[in-house]
């Protein structure tokens, strides 16, 4: 089975994120102020793949992820998610 | 010593390293990435540029590469490997030296000239070296990062410093934790900077005709 996996890359939380700190002064407050409380950028990786369950796709990718330092530990958290691709087209 | 200079795709000051290396008496060469033998060479040089199109992350491709076997090899031998500009993003990014590199904090690409503190001169690098350098930097990615600031100030080598040699936050270019803008390892083997000591090599294309690159090149001469 196809699976369409993103691995979603962002800051740590105690890691400054100047480009969703940009992005929140001079795009978001105006349009939506005193509402928002944070706005972060991060980076997203989209694998599609074969696999034999949902579970399997993400931790393949994770693996993958960790051993090829797709993401830095030091300053990056990683989520993964993966759904199945229906007609295994993307 | 015998130096390589390694060339990844990307790369584009190794010409200039080679010609700064010269300067000092190094028997310096360009080496391609996919050709390293470390067995052949006592030193190596990582030279900045744009590894890789800087695709994911500045340095994180090459950083997998299997010429970065051969630097992990040659720094566990305890010969030198310095890392300038990419070449620094590359070290830390392939985990032979501490932290991370992220976008600087103003998110613009600097390229000016700087001034440095050596810190620490118990390195070979930097043992005869004058107490403050004045060397270019031009980078997006260079604001040092490292969860632990008691480790990252004892491996920093150099700290970005005002004309006072005060590491304030006005000489601060990038963001980086305690103006770190070079660190070691815990050998003290291996060094990284941003600042090119190439680039401030020549008085004849230095601001003030100082060449105080030479003061941490100088070591590949011997």
């Amino acid at each position: 089975m196809m699976y369409r996996v993103e691995l979603i890359i962002l800051n740590k939380d105690g890691v400054r994120d100047p480009e969703g700190e940009t992005l929140k002064r001079y795009v978001v407050d105006s349009t939506l102020p005193g509402k928002v409380a944070e706005v972060r950028v991060g980076k997203i990786v989209v694998v599609t793949m074969e696999a034999s369950s949902r579970e399997e796709a993400e931790k393949l990718t994770r693996e993958l992820a960790e051993q090829r330092r797709l993401y830095n530990p030091i300053v990056h958290k990683l989520q993964v998610r993966a759904e199945k691709v229906e007609d295994g087209s993307d | 010593m015998r130096t390589a200079v390694i060339k990844f795709p990307g790369t584009t000051c190794e010409l200039d390293v080679v010609k700064a290396l010269k300067v000092v008496g190094a028997q310096a060469e360009v080496v391609k990435f996919n050709s390293l033998d470390p067995d052949r060479y006592e030193a190596v040089v990582i030279p900045g540029g744009f590894s890789f199109g800087d695709y994911l992350r500045a340095g994180a491709i090459a950083a997998n590469s299997e010429a970065m076997k051969g630097v992990r090899e040659m720094a566990n031998e305890g010969k030198l490997v310095l890392g300038i500009c990419n070449g620094f993003q590359i070290l830390v990014e392939s985990g032979l030296l501490r932290g991370a590199l992220l976008p600087n904090i103003n998110l613009r690409f600097v390229t000016r000239w700087v001034r440095i503190r050596v810190r620490r001169k118990d390195t070979p690098f930097t043992g005869e070296s004058k107490d403050v350098l004045f060397m270019p930097i031009a980078h997006a990615e260079g604001r040092y990062f490292l969860d632990d600031e008691e480790i990252a100030s004892r491996l920093a080598v150099f700290q970005y410093v005002d004309e006072r040699g005060e590491p304030s936050p006005q000489a601060n270019p990038n963001g980086s934790l305690m103006n770190i803008a070079g660190i070691t390892n815990e050998a003290g083997n291996v060094l990284g900077l941003m600042p090119h000591p190439e680039r401030a090599s020549f008085s004849s294309i230095s601001p003030d005709g100082s060449r105080d690159g030479l003061e941490i090149l100088r070591v590949f001469g011997k």
